[in-house]
């Protein structure tokens, strides 16, 4: 392992933001913008350039967390050896602070799909997305967190709850994982259950990192609300509630600010990361 | 009912085709327009990465036509991989399938011109030589091989192809002549150029990617294109860093 002393290999329990490249001289110019930074690793993964120039750069002053967005670990089929090798390589040369990826698939048949598509919860897919896992944690060197979706709808077919899910599959693998509040809000409009049961439910001691984001709000057929996980605005109350109450039993966290579509200006998106800290700093140390 | 991820695949990318039976709402009620988020996600996330892969192809179309033709495009040709600054690599044929685009015949090579653009930035980095790289005796110039930083690319078209790609993304450029344009894009830091190659520069050009040397090159495409001018392309490729090594082998004394 490459040898950094301004390195850790744990993400502090601040905020930090997703990374836009449009935000590069802000960041830099700022004394204290973030704690730590958290990029999409498939948008560097080209050869070189401004975004591996830019991202080597970062590197050397802030904690980066490495967030895979393309590795379909919930896919049917075998996981593509060369994303898999892309992977290795870009975790390999920055010994990010943290490396996740998602419950979902994404790939097909050889289609890459730009969207993170939802799974039944079963024992065939308990088994088959471990052995994924296992894979991953192997090839690149390193323990992983694995993300809850945000659901849209459920299968007929699942016999597992989500968190039940997740906490065997870390126990399985030994896989860390990130809990997205905004992701739990979202399913748990759309699917009618109660975040907070979901929370109690769901393994906090496993957690190594969280996620929030704004929504967008829809209705389904029936006029029932359909809230769409889009990345596109400020996190809404309830959501800083419901992180409140995750705080309140996990105790502090790297909590990480997603925005992802209309980006906005860093002032703006600093605002949610000051929000996160409000947070944190309200939870007994 | 359980639904497989090819049953979920196929019915994500055909907007007609009936929503697979074993997807619920809250109530256990089929999922309905539910699904239609994926279907959206999908389609409207690769019309987007369409934009902003080809924003002079999207402009010279307009939003609406572009949006429409990335709706065609992307269920034909789906992403190969997760590595979506490389999305599109079909478009140029694609665009040249098209019998409605028939009448705008140069489309396909300014789509190539986006894409050469977007692999220029991607591309690896790497050390250019000096501008006096070549400061030598003219016999050693000619016996000079050149090597290339990934970034450069080259491409040829019997259309004018950098007239129009200018007049799209410059203000006050001037019109566009009926003419063919070969042009070299140059990375010298991290934002890619085109440049309007000399006649004969493209072919000189792939001549010492081939491995000829500087005056074995020159006379081959000297013999085609007359008129070529050694002095401005090798300008133009020293200027933009496109220049990575300079190897001259001298005679045995």
């Amino acid at each position: 392992m490459l040898d950094n002393a301004h390195k850790s290999n744990r993400l502090p329990a601040a905020p930090g933001v997703g990374y836009k490249p449009q935000h590069f001289d802000q960041i830099l110019k700022h004394a204290h913008p973030v704690a730590w930074l958290e990029i999409h690793a498939e948008n560097y993964m080209g050869d070189g350039g401004r975004p591996l120039a830019q991202l080597r750069h970062l590197s050397e002053q802030f904690p980066i967390s490495v967030h895979g967005v393309g590795l379909s670990i919930g896919a049917e089929g075998p996981l593509d050896p060369d994303h898999l090798a892309r992977l290795k390589h870009l975790v390999g040369w920055l010994n990010p602070a943290s490396f996740s990826e998602h419950l979902a698939w994404s790939t097909h048949d050889g289609h890459f799909l730009n969207d993170l598509l939802p799974l039944p919860y079963t024992d065939a897919t308990l088994t088959r997305i471990c052995d994924h896992i296992d894979q991953v944690q192997e090839t690149v060197g390193r323990q992983m967190l694995l993300e809850n979706p945000s659901s849209y709808l459920a299968f007929e077919e699942s016999t597992w709850s989500e968190p039940d899910f997740l906490r065997e599959a870390s126990r399985r693998t030994g896989c860390g994982l990130l809990l997205d509040v905004n992701n739990v809000f979202v399913s748990a409009t759309n699917l009618d259950f109660s975040p907070q049961g979901y929370i109690d439910a769901y393994p906090l001691e496993k957690v190594g990192e969280i996620h929030l984001g704004g929504h967008d709000e829809d209705e389904d057929d029936h006029g029932r609300p359909l809230l769409i996980d889009s990345h596109g605005r400020e996190v809404v109350d309830p959501v800083w509630a419901l992180l409140d109450y995750v705080l309140e039993r996990s105790g502090p966290k790297p909590v990480l600010v997603e925005w992802d579509t209309d980006v906005p200006d860093w002032p703006v998106l600093r605002a949610e990361a000051d929000r996160a800290q409000a947070a944190l700093d309200r939870v007994p140390a | 009912m359980s639904v497989s991820q090819t049953t979920f695949h196929e019915a994500l990318l055909d907007p007609s085709a009936a929503i697979p039976d074993g997807l619920l709402d809250a109530k256990a009620q089929p999922a309905g327009r539910r699904f239609s988020v994926y279907r959206n996600n999908v389609a409207v996330s690769l019309t987007e990465a369409m934009h902003q892969a080809f924003p002079v192809i999207t402009k010279l179309l307009g939003t609406k036509n572009m949006d429409g033709l990335a709706g065609i495009f992307l269920r034909k040709h789906p992403p190969l991989s997760p590595l979506m600054m490389f999305y599109g690599e079909e478009f140029p044929e694609f665009l040249a399938g098209m019998e409605q685009l028939s009448h705008l015949g140069y489309l396909p090579d300014i789509a190539r011109l986006e894409l050469a653009l977007r692999r220029s930035y991607h591309a690896a980095d790497s050390q250019p030589v000096s501008e006096n790289a070549l400061a030598v005796s003219p016999e050693d110039v000619m016996r000079a091989q050149l090597g290339f930083a990934p970034a450069m690319q080259v491409l040829r078209s019997d259309w004018p192809i950098y007239s129009i790609w200018r007049f799209n993304t410059e203000e006050d450029a001037p019109k566009p002549e009926p003419d063919g344009q070969d042009v070299l894009i140059t990375r010298p830091d991290y934002d890619p150029h085109p440049h309007l190659l000399p006649l004969g520069g493209a072919d000189w050009i792939a001549r010492l990617q081939s491995g000829q040397t500087i005056g074995d090159a020159y006379e081959n495409t000297a013999a085609d294109f007359p008129e070529f001018d050694l002095g401005a392309t090798l300008a133009l490729l020293l200027q933009g860093g496109a220049i990575s090594s300079v190897t001259i082998e001298r005679l045995a004394p």
